[in-house]
């Protein structure tokens, strides 16, 4: 995706010239593969060091949380969503940001292409025509690259950014909920019997060291103090018990519910490859059928477990 | 050093026998990844691995520990008077295939827990009864830099035997009393002769395959506040971290950990639990005050414990064993070794450093 | 092999509310096995984990000093989960102490010299232990000239009320407490800032002058220049930290300001030693 590179770079170089922004938020090239880092640029040699590739997993609207400079970011669709959910709860004004949108062609899953390598991947490259190359010591594999999406990226429906200043590259084809079902695992869990969903989800967990990874690579969870670490009183243990690490779970699964875009940041940043998405994309899916709802399409409204409405579908609330 | 042949059609059969006296610890493949886990009977480790996703420090330093238990009621003798659970045993343990980086990792955290002053017992007990038996690396990964961080791939300074594979067998460096003791119950006896150069020329091949390091020898050197003032190299680090921990939790010498009580039912436990200097939990007061606030102070006491406090403190290398773990996992790609070339390599004159990764 | 991390049972002997707003107690321990007390052997400035069964663990200054024997006392403010849960117990109940624990004030180095102690709000624990120590009979000749300056909020919050007002009377210590404001008639002591104070009541920082500073960050922070003025070297300013604590031997790994930990290398340091360290406290 070298045109994406060059025109990111192109557009912040612009933007900091003219003093439009403080800062641009972006990514560098990772020193292993899969892995690029999010960065902030200053000035144009730091811009020259962005890059733009099938790796930039991490959602950079954790890097804009109550920040105070005019900032210039990159935001995909998942991105600028959460981008608009931090300007819904307040948490930065759409004034301070100049949006660069990133149309989005997915981001590949690391674990699975881990698993398909034969030995340590030492390069990868992103052909930019649907496939994806990785060579290690002994080995060079060319791989589809839709295979090796993540999951959340295999299923997304908001590819476009929904809110943005200016592209860097042309808006890419939607995939429709009628060509790709983003619920299909949600669906396949609903199916299970409650023991059946029972030990999926304790199997789920049954790896969680509780760093709690998933939950700062997250940009819904800004709170100062997480219930977890609450200590007067303490809501939950901290060694790792069972039903405190569901609890952990199910707990936040719900304070992101209607806030969630899907963007995967959790799931790529667990140590131990746990999918928590099979809980926040089950909520997703509940938002969307009840209350018509899609997390961060707009900058105006609150999410619906913050709002009341006389046509709630609940009959206790009424 | 005596040097034992075990052919590989032999091999179920000792692991069979040394399951008789010790608990079993080994490399078996979970989902994607491989772990260290209790190998039940009849299972045999997976020696055919990379590394373990996670360090195996978990053998001997539990993530979560009972280290005392009281009862919780007003009849019983021992009620709110914490004692060493008695139901808490060491039974002789054997771990199969540990890395020599891990295993070197051992007396870089043996170093917090056996001082002159104070003992971990339960640290140092659990360590006193695990034999390790090591496997020589010899298709290190490219992210692992164990040559320049005081270990290697085939370093058995702090092993109890070292199995090199060589192909339908495993040669077998016998090195402490507790692996000839192992090597004896399993009944392998068939000494090799002979192979000293070409042991040694598996180590120099193996060693040349390292392909990143870093760079150490000025950090003893460098004044400690002068590197805990280098914003250059704190601040852009710690603009993508996001204080996950993730680095640490997966790390073999990190020992940091936390103390809670807990009761269940009529019990009271107090459990230690690793955490992390990651944390802001780790050092708030209850004022609110934190000394360390920001993630950029976390972020640098991490570097810093293991780059220069330890360097300075016990004068015995970093903290570090250079599995890279922490690079391959951490969210971000923040790297130790390029964080690690910058301190060696800062000038407090011009406030400027490398950032290489080599 | 010992066990670092048994807390000696004790009951729970005797509670004295201190302050008016009842934020602060007074905890006077018995050790339940006697040879514990033994083992228990401490000096001023030293502190020890307070151990409750099934709440946690804090570690708070020792207020008892080496001198009186039979008990040991903890002054503790109620803040949050731990201290909110000791604010509650009642005498005769059962608990844990473990240490004791860190280092001391240099009495070695102290011994011949005058000594000036500098206390602010509930800060003062260790500074008792200090001054009843000091004051022993056994021990008051080893020290030359004794001064304190100890200051809280309102008359009403100073701790250990009695014993100030005995200190205050006798004349081998220059004793000067002193409030924030107070309107009370009667109110004979000073009123104003702990730094205003030692500024105009503390003796010159000579050779053999060594001030030990104990209070709330505010305090050290506007003491210090008054200190310099009065010429006290770094090396003859003494101050005890607090950081969050856990294992209080070193081992768990929080509580370090640079490579040093407040727990086993400290809580007790010289100025000149902190200005040598990162300043995480
Ligand atoms: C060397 C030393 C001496 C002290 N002496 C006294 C004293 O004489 N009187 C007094 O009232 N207080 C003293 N403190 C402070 C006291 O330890 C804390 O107020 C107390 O730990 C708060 O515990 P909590 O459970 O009520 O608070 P929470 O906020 O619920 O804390 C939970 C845990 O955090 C830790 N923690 C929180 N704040 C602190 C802190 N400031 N210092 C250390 N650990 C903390 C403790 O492990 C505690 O169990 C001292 C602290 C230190 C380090
Ligand atoms: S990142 Fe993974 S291991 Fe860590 S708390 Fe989340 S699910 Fe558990
Ligand atoms: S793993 Fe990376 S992002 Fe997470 S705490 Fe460590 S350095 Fe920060
Ligand atoms: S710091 Fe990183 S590379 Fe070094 S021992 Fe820990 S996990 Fe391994
Ligand atoms: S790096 Fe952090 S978690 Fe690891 S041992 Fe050091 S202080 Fe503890
Ligand atoms: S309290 Fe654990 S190291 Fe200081």
């Amino acid at each position: 995706m070298k045109s994406y590179t060059d025109n990111i770079k192109e557009i912040s170089k612009r933007l900091l010239k003219e003093d439009k922004v403080d800062m641009v938020i972006g990514y560098r090239t990772g020193s292993v593969p899969l892995m690029h880092q999010p960065f902030f640029a200053q000035n144009q040699e730091e811009v020259d060091e962005f890059v733009w590739d099938s790796n930039c997993g991490l959602n950079l609207a954790n890097y804009i949380t109550d920040r105070t400079e005019r900032i210039g970011i990159l935001a995909t669709g998942c991105n600028s969503r959460n981008i608009a959910v931090h300007i819904v709860e307040g948490k930065i004004k759409r004034e301070q940001l100049y949006i660069i949108g990133i149309p989005c062609k997915g981001m590949v899953d690391r674990h699975k292409l881990s698993a398909m390598a034969d030995g340590d991947i030492t390069s990868v490259e992103d052909e930019n025509n649907g496939s994806i190359t990785i060579t290690g010591q002994n080995f060079s594999k060319t791989v589809d690259k839709a295979e090796v999406l993540q999951e959340n990226c295999s299923v997304c429906v908001h590819r476009n950014p929904v809110i943005y200043d200016e592209l860097a590259a042309e808006e890419v084809t939607e995939q429709k909920r009628d060509d790709v079902d983003p619920y299909a695992r949600v669906k396949e869990i609903e199916a299970l019997s409650p023991e059946e969903k029972w030990a999926h989800f304790d199997d789920l967990l049954s790896d969680c060291i509780r760093c709690y990874a998933c939950r700062n690579a997250c940009p819904l969870c800004y709170c100062p103090l997480c219930f977890v670490d609450e200590s007067n009183p303490q809501w939950v243990g901290k060694s790792i018990d069972h039903t405190d690490v569901r609890t952990f779970h199910f707990l936040r699964a719900y304070h992101c519910a209607g806030r969630c875009t899907d963007c995967g940041a959790c799931v790529r940043s667990c140590p131990v490859g746990i999918n928590v998405r099979d809980f926040t994309k089950k909520l997703e899916k509940d938002c969307l059928e009840l209350f018509d709802w899609e997390a961060g399409l707009n900058t105006e409204q609150r999410p619906p477990l913050d709002t009341y409405r006389p046509d709630d579908p609940e009959e206790f609330i009424k | 050093m005596k040097v034992i042949r075990i052919d590989k059609n032999d091999w179920a059969e000792g692991i069979e026998k040394i399951r008789k006296t010790y608990s079993l610890i080994g490399p078996v493949k979970e989902k994607f990844y491989h772990i260290f886990a209790n190998l039940g009977s009849g299972q045999m480790p997976d020696m055919e691995f990379t590394n373990s996703r996670i360090s195996p420090k978990y053998i001997i330093y539990p993530q979560s520990e009972i280290i005392l238990k009281c009862s919780m009621n007003a009849e019983e003798e021992d009620y709110k008077i914490y004692r060493e659970p008695e139901d808490k045993e060491y039974k002789e343990k054997a771990v199969l295939g540990i890395r020599p980086c891990d295993a070197d990792s051992l007396p870089v955290v043996m170093r917090n827990f056996d001082t002159d002053e104070y003992k971990d017992p339960y640290w140092l007990r659990a360590f006193e009864t695990t034999t390790l038996v090591g496997l020589a690396c010899d298709a290190p990964c490219p992210s692992c830099f164990c040559t320049s961080a005081g270990s290697g791939p085939y370093n058995h300074k702090n092993l109890d035997v070292m199995l090199i594979d060589n192909k339908d067998h495993y040669l077998a460096e016998i090195i402490t009393e507790k692996g000839e003791k192992l090597a004896e119950a399993a009944g392998w006896q068939d000494k090799a002769e002979g192979i000293a150069d070409e042991i040694a020329k598996r180590k120099s091949d193996a060693e040349s395959k390292i392909e990143s390091n870093v760079h150490t020898d000025n950090l003893a050197k460098q004044p400690l506040l002068d590197l805990y003032e280098a914003t250059s190299i704190w601040e852009k680090a710690a603009f993508a971290c996001i204080n996950c921990g993730t680095c640490t939790y997966v790390c073999p010498t990190c020992w940091c950990f936390d103390i809670q009580d807990e009761v269940y039912g009529r019990e009271g436990f107090r459990i230690r639990n690793w955490d992390s200097c990651m944390y802001p939990l780790f050092t708030l007061h209850a004022s609110a005050h934190n000394p360390r606030g920001t993630k950029l102070a976390r972020l640098r006491q991490r570097f810093m414990h293991k780059l220069k406090y330890y360097v300075d403190k016990y004068e015995n290398g970093i903290q570090c064993t250079g599995c890279g773990r922490c690079v391959r996992l951490c969210p971000v790609n923040i790297d130790i070794r390029r964080i690690c070339n910058m301190m060696n390599s800062y000038d407090p004159e011009t406030c400027t450093c490398e950032a290489t990764v080599s | 092999m010992e066990n670092p991390y048994i807390p000696y049972p004790v009951r729970i002997d005797e509670i004295k509310t201190e302050t008016e707003d009842k934020s602060l107690k007074t905890f006077k321990f018995v050790f339940l096995n006697p040879e514990d007390e033994e083992k228990f052997s401490y000096r001023a400035g030293q502190f020890a984990e307070l151990s409750i069964p099934g709440i946690g663990e804090i570690p708070i200054g020792i207020a008892s000093s080496p001198t009186e024997k039979g008990f040991v006392k903890f002054t503790i403010f109620k803040t949050g989960k731990v201290t909110s849960y000791l604010h509650s117990m009642k005498e005769g109940d059962i608990m844990g102490i473990r240490g004791p624990l860190g280092n001391w004030y240099p009495w070695e180095t102290l011994e011949g010299k005058n000594v000036v102690i500098i206390g602010g709000g509930f800060a003062f624990t260790t500074l008792r232990s200090s001054i009843i120590y000091m004051l022993d009979p056994e021990n008051r000749q080893k020290f030359k000239d004794i001064h304190v300056i100890y200051g809280a909020r309102s008359p009403g919050m100073l701790l250990y009320k009695d014993e100030l007002e005995s200190w205050a009377a006798r004349d081998d210590l220059n004793m000067h407490i002193t409030v924030d404001s107070c309107d009370d008639p009667e109110w004979t002591h000073h009123t104003g800032f702990v730094p205003t104070v030692t500024e105009q009541e503390g003796p010159a920082g000579t050779e053999d002058t060594y001030a030990i500073v104990c209070g709330p960050p505010i305090m050290i922070k506007f003491t210090q220049p008054v200190l310099d003025k009065l010429g006290y070297s770094e090396d003859r300013i003494i101050m005890s930290l607090e950081n969050r604590m856990k294992c209080g031997i070193g081992m768990c790994g929080r509580c370090n300001i640079g490579k040093e930990f407040v727990c086993k290398d400290g809580p007790v340091f010289t100025l000149q030693q902190l200005n040598q360290t990162p300043k995480e406290y």
